[in-house]
């Protein structure tokens, strides 16, 4: 227990920044992904072609060399430095980017699971594509689609751990912070364990209570 | 089917490209000090033999296995640095390390460097991975609770290192707006941040930092003026060391918790070793403008 009394300042500043990385990188995610799962259903072809390229550079290249090109190579490219908070937002950026291509694959298999007379019909009733997904079909694929979703979240919340590789102060960064104030390192990481199993079990309550709440009545 | 793999292409491409690019952020071509160093270290000491350290439990372990594992470190030119290309390793520490071995009857043929990062040392050292550790290693009470300490064996302090042409920065409290680079987690780089302002950033070793600082990225690069100065001595054009040393850091070599022979063994040697010592320094840290006598033993 010593190993969180003695260091509760970097144990709160590290919680703070997992929390951080996760709600920023989840809230781009989720509206990237949105936007780009919506596209690949989308009737222009330069849209679905957009969609289908950016899934799949993205979502084939490991998160760690995503993290590299945001964190080393764009900041000099655009003339910024990547410290204290652009540090956080280029991580941001780099989680947000690398798991919208997993929400919007999760969000197309939810798309698929919605019947296609419900958007033949929407369509009959002249509202646009827009209209469509908006009113009709992504309110559907959202509810048939939150046990997946919440695996992307769950795996979003562990990758934000690469973030410490890059300069940003989060759980995963204890270890090395740590180890320098002469802490056990084993008990560090179990600690860490701990923490990210405690965060883990409550996103599955949220995913439980979602659920209840979001059936789909079939 | 044509389509797809284009963009399979495309994605293996950019993959490649953002590798080179991580590749790129290498480390220091030239080692700048030793070179040669087989041949003049002969002079310096000689192979005991016939040694016997009773009740040394790690000296019991090097002499079944035959050789001696060192922990060291690899990328700070003029401590212990590892020559890319040609794998040599060279550097103060690295070749105090080789005077130990050497008084415990080991040939350099029967070394075996390992190079540890910071945040593993005192795990490996427990584990019984190495059989001690020789590479800027600060002597802490907190260290000394899960391991043991020979030395110290030279002294020196938190420094600045930043561009030649700069002349804002001329001590820890001008790092006010600018943004400073160290070694992920590292005790300088808590100092930094805990009591002075300015903002801090991390890389995983000095050399990313320094072309960090070189391309602008950050203003300054903070550890231990030691390893600081071997990176000036590479590239005296473009980097100066800024200000006096801010910190009391004592090395000393790690060894495992409660070997106390071994202890006394390489105190002795250090304390009996004072012209080895020098010719050392003035090998190796004197060049760089390292300004240090040997400490004496505690």
């Amino acid at each position: 227990m010593g190993v969180i009394t003695d260091n509760l300042d970097l144990w709160g500043e590290a919680l703070l920044g997992t929390v951080q990385l996760f709600f920023g990188g989840g809230a781009v995610a989720l509206i990237l992904g949105t936007i780009v799962g919506a596209m690949r259903v989308s009737p222009v072809p330069i849209a679905r072609a957009v969609g289908t390229l950016y899934v799949n550079t993205i979502r084939n290249t490991p998160l760690t060399l995503v993290f590299f090109g945001f964190a080393f190579a764009l900041p000099p490219l655009i003339g910024v430095r990547a410290s204290g908070p652009a540090a956080m937002g280029f991580a941001i950026a780099a989680l947000g980017v690398y798991t919208a291509t997993y929400v919007a694959e999760t969000i197309r298999s939810g798309i698929n699971t919605v019947p296609v007379g419900q958007a033949e019909a929407a369509r009959a009733i002249g509202l646009t594509f827009g209209q469509v997904m908006t009113l009709v079909v992504l309110p559907q694929a959202f509810r048939s689609v939150i046990p997946p979703m919440m695996s992307v979240f769950i795996a979003l919340l562990k990758n934000t751990t690469v973030a410490a590789g890059f300069s940003v102060l989060n759980l995963g960064s204890m270890r090395d912070w740590l180890s320098e104030r002469g802490e056990n390192q084993l008990l560090v990481i179990v600690w860490v364990m701990v923490i990210f199993v405690a965060m883990v079990l409550l996103l599955s309550w949220a995913q439980r209570s979602l659920e209840k709440r979001w059936t789909v009545a079939r | 089917m044509r389509k797809s793999r284009m963009i399979v292409g495309a994605g293996i491409g950019l993959t490649a490209l953002l590798a080179l690019t991580a590749c790129n952020s290498g480390s220091p071509t030239d080692p700048g000090t030793g070179g040669g160093d087989a041949g003049g270290d002969e002079a310096l000491w000689e192979v005991a033999t016939d040694v016997e350290l009773e009740g040394s439990p790690t000296f019991d372990r090097m002499t079944e296995a035959g050789e001696v594992v060192i922990g060291v470190k690899a990328d700070q030119p003029g401590l212990g640095y590892e020559d890319p290309v040609t794998g040599e390793r060279t550097g103060f520490d690295v070749d105090i390390a080789r005077w130990i071995a050497a008084s415990l009857g080991f040939s350099e043929e029967q070394i075996t460097f390992e190079t540890i990062p910071s945040a593993n040392r005192e795990q490996e050292i427990i584990n019984g991975n190495i059989d001690y550790y020789v590479g800027t290693y600060s002597m802490t009470p907190a260290r000394d609770e899960v391991i043991d300490f020979a030395g110290p064996y030279f002294i020196t302090g938190q420094g600045l290192l930043v561009a030649a042409d700069d002349d804002s920065i001329n001590g820890p409290e001008d790092l006010q707006g600018k943004v400073t680079c160290s070694v992920t987690g590292s005790t300088p780089l808590q100092r930094i941040r805990e009591e002075y302002s300015g903002e801090v950033t991390e890389r995983q070793t000095y050399s990313e930092c320094v072309e960090q600082l070189k391309a602008g990225q950050v203003d300054a690069i903070t550890t231990d003026e030691a390893i600081l100065a071997g990176y000036v001595a590479l590239e005296p054009e473009e980097l100066k060391l800024a200000g006096e040393p801010f910190s009391e850091e004592r090395y000393g070599v790690g060894i495992a918790d409660g070997d106390t022979v071994l202890q006394d063994h390489i105190n002795t040697l250090f304390t009996e070793g004072g012209d080895v010592w020098t010719a050392l320094y003035e090998k190796y840290l004197e060049p760089a403008g390292v300004k240090a006598t040997q400490p004496t033993i505690e």
